[in-house]
């Protein structure tokens, strides 16, 4: 005891610096959809297989046919139950988290606008061509703000063209802007799309990112935020 | 003790982002020296993150109160429970049944189309479950009528026939995710129903069909303005491929509902031994309703 008082005379507490970068509603939405998603696009390749066509019936012309192994329900009927259930899981979250943005005022750190162009091309190019990496003053570089805007914008497309082909006849005035009933099919093939391509290069960062920066995602708290260095 | 309550008033009292900056700090570590400056000048992240300085120990207290907060996602693993799953997925379907059923317009008109958006019939695909043909006996064939009806009995064609003929170009649409629009001709299923004295406070019709096929639909749909007990496609009386002599026709609903080469239709509150139709019974939805 008397040896350690001379080495450390006054014993401060270590501290770690943290912040609160995604409140609870926004966690919960994102995993909820993360889930919802995954199954809704493996049950959805599961349903286009039924009819893997945006074509006529006579004579049937096939467009892809997804393989089973990446479809989830094993048969029509199976994958009609999960995208019938995880629609309004999907729907409830989306809902959750675009009526917390407005309401907190979240939105405007998310949200792509006009403005935010001209910063895509040099942020693209320091993920893709290993460019100077730009400096960021805001919670969301002008990149991301596009990709999390795009997944709104995909999430709101496949809603109302889902709405559309579950029931044409109760929504008939909604299938008019979307370019007619059988568009509604084709958009809402895109919107998957859509997800398709965000889903990688939204996992490659959290990758490259590492732990800490996942784990926020998760407790709502990241430590050390690098807008502290 | 007095510790942990500390350590707990100001997280409660700072939930809002905009608590007074210089206070929040203070506050929150009263033991603590401004050891660190410049790190404590900036107080809230860009976007107004809230920042602490916490000890290894509340951080970890800190996350574990976090990580219980989303236990409402970790429920969705549940599907993942083989045993749960198939309940789970039951329910899904059921609450979209009730919900379809809530959005039903028992006076909304699936949209009617002109002649020239007609497929033609050659281009009209035949879709049966076993058999194309079940052999009906048309010249002897008829309804039987069962249930809740004043006159129930067998009624033959041409007294199907006797009611106004309704004549639509609707589309028919497949759970498949293809659809055609077609011609179809046939008696009202609310005019019929009325002829013979059926209760229309009943939930259900059910219909049997002579290739073993079984469909039930809500009253609701049943007495919709499109819906048909369909004899005529084309202007042709019905094909037997297509359901000859008399099919359902229900602009309104999926095209596994449409039942046709009927036998049996039977008004009634509750479903013969609960089953409720042929693909029904095996996982499709029952509303099927568009």
């Amino acid at each position: 005891m008397a040896a350690n008082a001379n080495v450390i005379e006054t014993p401060k507490p270590q501290t770690i610096t943290v912040a609160y970068e995604h409140p609870l509603a926004v966690r919960i939405a994102h995993w909820l959809n993360a889930v919802a998603v995954l199954v809704l696009i493996t049950s959805g390749l599961r349903i286009f297989r039924a009819f893997p066509s945006f074509g006529p019936k006579i004579p049937q012309q096939n467009f892809w046919v997804p393989p089973p192994g990446i479809t989830l329900g094993g048969w029509l009927a199976g994958a009609l139950q999960w995208h019938f259930t995880f629609m309004w899981i999907f729907v409830g979250s989306g809902l959750t988290y675009v009526i917390y943005q407005v309401v907190t005022g979240h939105w405007r750190q998310v949200l792509f606008l006009p403005r935010d162009v001209k910063g895509v091309w040099p942020m693209a190019r320091h993920y893709f061509l290993f460019g100077k990496k730009p400096a960021v003053e805001a919670a969301y570089n002008p990149l991301q703000k596009l990709a999390y805007t795009s997944t709104i914008f995909f999430g709101a497309v496949s809603f109302l063209t889902g709405l559309v082909m579950y029931k044409p006849v109760q929504f008939w005035w909604l299938a008019w802007p979307m370019g007619g009933y059988h568009f509604a099919r084709i958009w809402h093939f895109v919107a998957m799309c859509g997800f398709v391509a965000f889903i990688p290069g939204h996992l490659i960062m959290v990758l490259l990112h590492g732990w800490n920066n996942f784990y926020s995602m998760i407790t709502g708290w990241k430590r050390d935020p690098e807008y502290l260095d | 003790m007095p510790d942990e309550q500390q350590d707990r008033r100001p997280q409660q009292a700072q939930s809002e982002e905009s608590a007074p900056e210089s206070q929040q700090s203070a506050d929150q570590n009263p033991r603590q020296e401004p050891a660190q400056p410049e790190k404590l000048s900036l107080r809230s992240g860009p976007a107004g993150e809230e920042i602490r300085d916490v000890t290894s120990r509340e951080r970890g207290r800190i996350n574990r109160r976090e990580l219980l907060k989303l236990l409402p996602v970790v429920a969705v693993g549940a599907f993942a429970i083989p045993r749960l799953r198939e309940p789970l997925l039951m329910d899904g379907l059921h609450f979209s049944d009730w919900a379809a059923g809530k959005l039903f317009g028992r006076h909304r008109l699936a949209q009617t189309f002109s002649n020239s958006a007609v497929v033609p019939f050659e281009r009209f695909p035949y879709n049966y479950y076993d058999v194309v043909d079940p052999d009906v006996d048309l010249e002897h064939w008829t309804l039987t009528v069962e249930g809740l009806v004043q006159r129930p009995g067998e009624y033959k064609l041409a007294q199907i026939q006797a009611f106004p003929k309704v004549v639509q170009n609707t589309r028919h649409v497949c759970v498949e995710g293809w659809d055609v629009i077609g011609n179809f001709g046939g008696t009202r299923a609310s005019d019929f129903l009325r002829g013979i004295g059926a209760d229309l406070t009943a939930r259900y019709l059910e219909v049997e069909c002579a290739d073993g096929y079984y469909e039930s639909i809500d009253m609701e749909t049943v007495l919709h303005p499109q819906t048909l007990f369909c004899y005529e496609m084309y202007g042709q009386p019905l094909d037997r491929g297509h359901g000859a002599p008399l099919r359902l026709q229900m602009p309104t609903k999926l095209g596994y509902k449409q039942a046709k080469y009927l036998n049996t239709v039977r008004v009634t509150n509750v479903l013969k031994g609960g089953m409720r139709g042929y693909w029904e019974d095996q996982g499709y939805d029952w509303f099927g309703g568009l």
